[in-house]
């Protein structure tokens, strides 16, 4: 049985799920009272236990099982949502994304089972809080102590199931029959997996089956009799029940009995755990057509390869205008053949304008289907401030602005490292603490603000902190310690010119390194990656007030501008975004160091790199030029020249991998696809620049 | 061609079929099942610092597909393109490339003892992208092992 394609769809939606618990998680720590979120977190984890079932995810299954025992509690008002209480069921939603990242990466839950986070889940309901719960108890809260007591007994006792009487009795409650139906199959039988099947399909229709006996696995591989056991709630009465079993062909006998109503007591023998799970497994199990979702629970994960695709959720409008835009294309291409049937020129050029008209929509259209909102980034940010002001005993409010705003999948996946590293920062050299906070007249909580929006061709990203700001002189200090700057010089600093030794490699200015951040490794790393994609980075700082990130970054990185460059008869594409400027000069204007080709530009000394050479470009004879044309490119702050032979001009190109059998081509930062067909190379500016 | 239906009709569920392409005087073998398309010339996009043997990359379709000189590769003197010239596209850990080659001439079936292992040659470093020989009448085709063909490319380069 193939589950892969199950798995993907369990991994997309148990991210999702998780998404849901952790959000929900953090409104009921701030507001302990509200039912509806409770209901929802107690909707999440009971859908994961179903989803984890029909998997075989048993560990999954297990943890969500016990989260939801926690859960009910709470709902019945038997236990009060304490911050540990919290803490302990955020443990569980770490474990949990634990287990599907494995699930990902490996196919399997893994072996982890999280001993400790179940004990003090258990240890939650087994709690007899101070005052409360001295009632008499539930019955779920029997049901719990039962669990504990038989936690490893595994009875097949039928219909005495606790969970299954559960059901039953809520079935009752509202008005649905239940009943209890032994099917007895004609001797002769031959498919007799088949005509269970029927039979199942049959009750499926007018019900849901509860509970098997043999169970339904066996019931599937032929493992019966020829006798089987379910229980059933459905509207349908008695009668038309019997009748319509007894049309089934094959059938010898169907007893049906109508169950009643019965307490849980305690000394119910519960066949805990396997049975119950095997019950969540069918009937979810039952709810998709055909046979083979039921086959699946006997599958296991293992047998299913690691599942690594990056996938992309697609608003369906999106593939609906893509859908239209390509049979466009596809009444162009008829209308193009009509007209070099009949010869008529005229038309030509007008086909010829519409067809540009819809790659350019097509374009626009494949690219809004690749962008995703920033909320897949920003919404793991909560939970994280929420732990770190734990950690370090400040009282921090996050607020996102702008998560809707949409980047391309490519920047959203380089994202969040230098998201989390500046939003650490914030907290943890920004805020002060509250006491620090109160001595300067500032409300108690610091304030953490993090908004996206579109400015033209980028997104701008910023994240702003309400702490102490950026101590200048502090840093101007460590500079001169760290022998960066002369002292001179360093009084004759700008602002800017002094933050931007912040970004420079190891530079903290905490006083004390703490495990959040200050380890000296951060902002440097943060500045590096966003130039990496494209984009840069500013500080806005006023000591006592605050410190504003902005974050600049292309909407996408697979279209970028480039100024086209001709190197003898090759063309190569340079990123604009790495260049500075474009020169002429004359040959005397070289000059030479150690060697070496250099230009003065302004007073600046700007190395030259001939491409032609670099690149062994195969070259024509060797003609004097009167002028020499110079690109200057920026590499972080330095300046090269790269000497090409002609211009083209700017240009939008698709970028392109050179695939993996180039990969180890160094130069190059990929390919793209000319107007003519043609391929031309990107450069990597970086690689190429001293 | 005679030999050919016969060998079908004898053994076919154990029969590998290969594609043949000219390579100066010789003739080669490439296991079908690897081998994607086959197509002309299209402009080839030096890539520099290549190994030498890599002519560049082409646009086939919107994809970018590197292409190496087979003859280059084999050490054999370069020549102009003729008419007959193609590239042949095949996959090589899931990712395409393509070879140039004189000719392609047709596709043969071999049953097993009609390919002669590699044991009989020296154990000479530079036949270890050959995974075989197959015979057919008089004909001799040098069998290709088209990862080797590529890691070794990795390796020089």
């Amino acid at each position: 049985m193939e589950m892969s394609q199950y798995l993907e769809l369990f991994i997309e939606e148990s991210k999702e799920h998780l998404q849901n618990l952790n959000e929900h998680l953090l409104e009921i720590e701030k507001d302990s009272e509200n039912m509806t979120i409770l209901n929802e977190i107690f909707r999440v984890a009971h859908t994961l236990k179903g989803m984890a079932g029909t998997m075989g995810f048993s560990k999954i299954a297990k943890l969500t099982h016990d989260m939801e025992n926690v859960l009910q509690e709470i709902r019945n008002g038997q236990i009060k949502i304490t911050t540990h209480i919290i803490d302990i069921l955020f443990k569980c939603l770490d474990a949990l994304e634990n287990y599907t990242n494995h699930i990902i990466h490996e196919g399997t839950e893994g072996e982890n089972t999280y001993d400790d986070v179940i004990t003090a889940l258990n240890g939650i309901a087994a709690f007899d809080g101070p005052g409360e719960l001295k009632t008499a108890a539930t019955p779920e809260k029997i049901e719990h102590q039962d669990r504990v007591l038989l936690e490893k007994i595994e009875e097949e006792v039928f219909a005495e199931d606790e969970y299954v009487q559960k059901v039953i009795n809520k079935a009752l409650e509202e008005g649905v029959n239940a009943y209890k139906i032994t099917v007895k199959l004609n001797a002769g039988c031959m498919l007799k997996a088949a005509r269970a099947f029927i039979i199942f399909r049959t009750l499926e229709s007018e019900g849901t089956v509860i509970k098997s006996q043999p169970k339904v696995e066996d019931i599937e591989d032929e493992k019966f009799d020829f006798e089987f056991t379910v229980v059933v709630v459905s509207k349908v009465q008695q009668k038309q029940l019997e009748q319509q079993l007894n049309a089934i062909a094959e059938v010898d006998e169907v007893t049906v009995h109508r169950l009643g109503r019965r307490e849980l007591a305690a000394d119910t023998q519960s066949g805990e755990g396997q049975a119950q799970e095997e019950q969540i497994i069918f009937s979810n199990a039952g709810k998709e057509p055909g046979q083979d979702s039921q086959e699946e629970t006997t599958a296991t994960p293992q047998a299913s390869k690691p599942k690594t695709r990056k996938t992309v959720r697609v608003d369906i409008g999106r593939l609906d205008n893509l859908m239209n835009l390509v049979s466009e294309l596809i009444i162009i291409k008829t209308r193009l053949e009509d007209i070099e049937g009949t010869g008529q020129s005229h038309n030509y050029g007008e086909a010829v304008e519409y067809l540009e008209r819809i790659t350019t929509s097509l374009h626009d259209a494949v690219m809004k289907v690749r962008m995703v909102p920033v909320e897949m980034v920003f919404n793991r940010f909560p939970r994280m401030i929420r732990d770190l002001a734990k950690e370090l005993d400040k009282k921090i409010v996050l607020n996102m602005f702008g998560a809707e705003t949409e980047v391309d999948r490519t920047v959203i996946d380089e994202l969040g490292d230098p998201l989390i590293h500046l939003l650490r920062n914030s907290a943890d050299h920004g805020i002060e603490s509250p006491e620090e906070r109160k001595a300067k007249n500032k409300p108690e909580h610091g304030t953490i603000d993090l908004k996206a929006y579109h400015d033209g061709n980028n997104v701008v990203i910023e994240a702003q902190d309400d702490g102490d700001g950026i101590d200048t002189e502090k840093v101007k200090q460590r500079a001169i310690v760290k022998g960066l700057i002369d002292k001179e010089i360093a009084h004759s600093l700008s602002q800017k010119e002094i933050i931007d030794f912040l970004f420079k490699a190891s530079f903290s200015t905490a006083d004390k390194i703490t495990d959040v951040s200050g380890r000296g490794v951060g902002l440097d790393v943060v500045k590096t990656k966003i130039e990496a994609l494209g984009g840069m980075i500013e500080v806005e700082t006023k000591k006592g007030k605050g410190s504003k990130f902005i974050i600049r970054l292309p909407l996408t990185l697979a279209i970028i501008q480039a100024l086209m460059v001709m190197l003898q008869k090759e063309k190569y594409a340079i990123p604009l975004s790495s260049i500075k400027e474009i020169i002429n000069i004359n040959p005397e204007e070289i000059k030479l160091v150690q060697k070496k080709e250099v230009i003065l530009l302004r007073n600046t000394v700007i190395p030259l790199i001939r491409l032609n050479k670099v690149l062994d470009v195969p070259q024509a004879e060797e003609e004097e030029k009167k002028q020499i044309t110079v690109v200057i490119v920026k590499k972080g702050d330095k300046l090269s020249g790269f000497v090409v032979d002609n211009l083209i001009g700017q240009q939008e190109i698709v970028i392109k991998s050179l695939g993996k059998h180039l990969s180890g081509i160094k130069n190059m930062a990929g390919a793209t696809i000319l107007g003519d067909g043609q391929v031309a190379l990107i450069l990597d500016v970086n690689a190429l620049a001293l | 061609m005679e030999t050919k239906v016969k060998n079908e009709a004898v053994d076919t569920s154990h029969s590998k079929q290969f594609v043949v392409f000219k390579l100066d005087k010789e003739e080669y073998g490439l296991d079908i099942q690897r081998v994607l398309e086959i197509v002309e010339p299209s402009v080839i996009t030096r890539v520099p610092r290549a190994p030498k043997f890599v002519k560049g990359v082409i646009n086939l379709r919107g994809e970018i597909i590197p292409v190496m000189g087979l003859r280059e590769r084999f050490g054999l003197p370069p020549i102009e393109d003729t008419e007959e010239t193609r590239i042949i596209i095949f996959k090589v850990n899931e990712s395409s490339i393509g070879a140039i080659v004189d000719a392609v001439a047709e596709v043969i079936h071999l049953s097993p003892d009609e390919i002669e292992g590699l044991s009989n040659f020296s154990s000479d470093n530079s036949l270890d992208f050959i995974y075989g020989v197959g015979k057919i009448d008089a004909r001799i085709v040098t069998l290709l092992n088209l990862d080797k063909l590529v890691n070794y490319a990795k390796r020089e380069g």
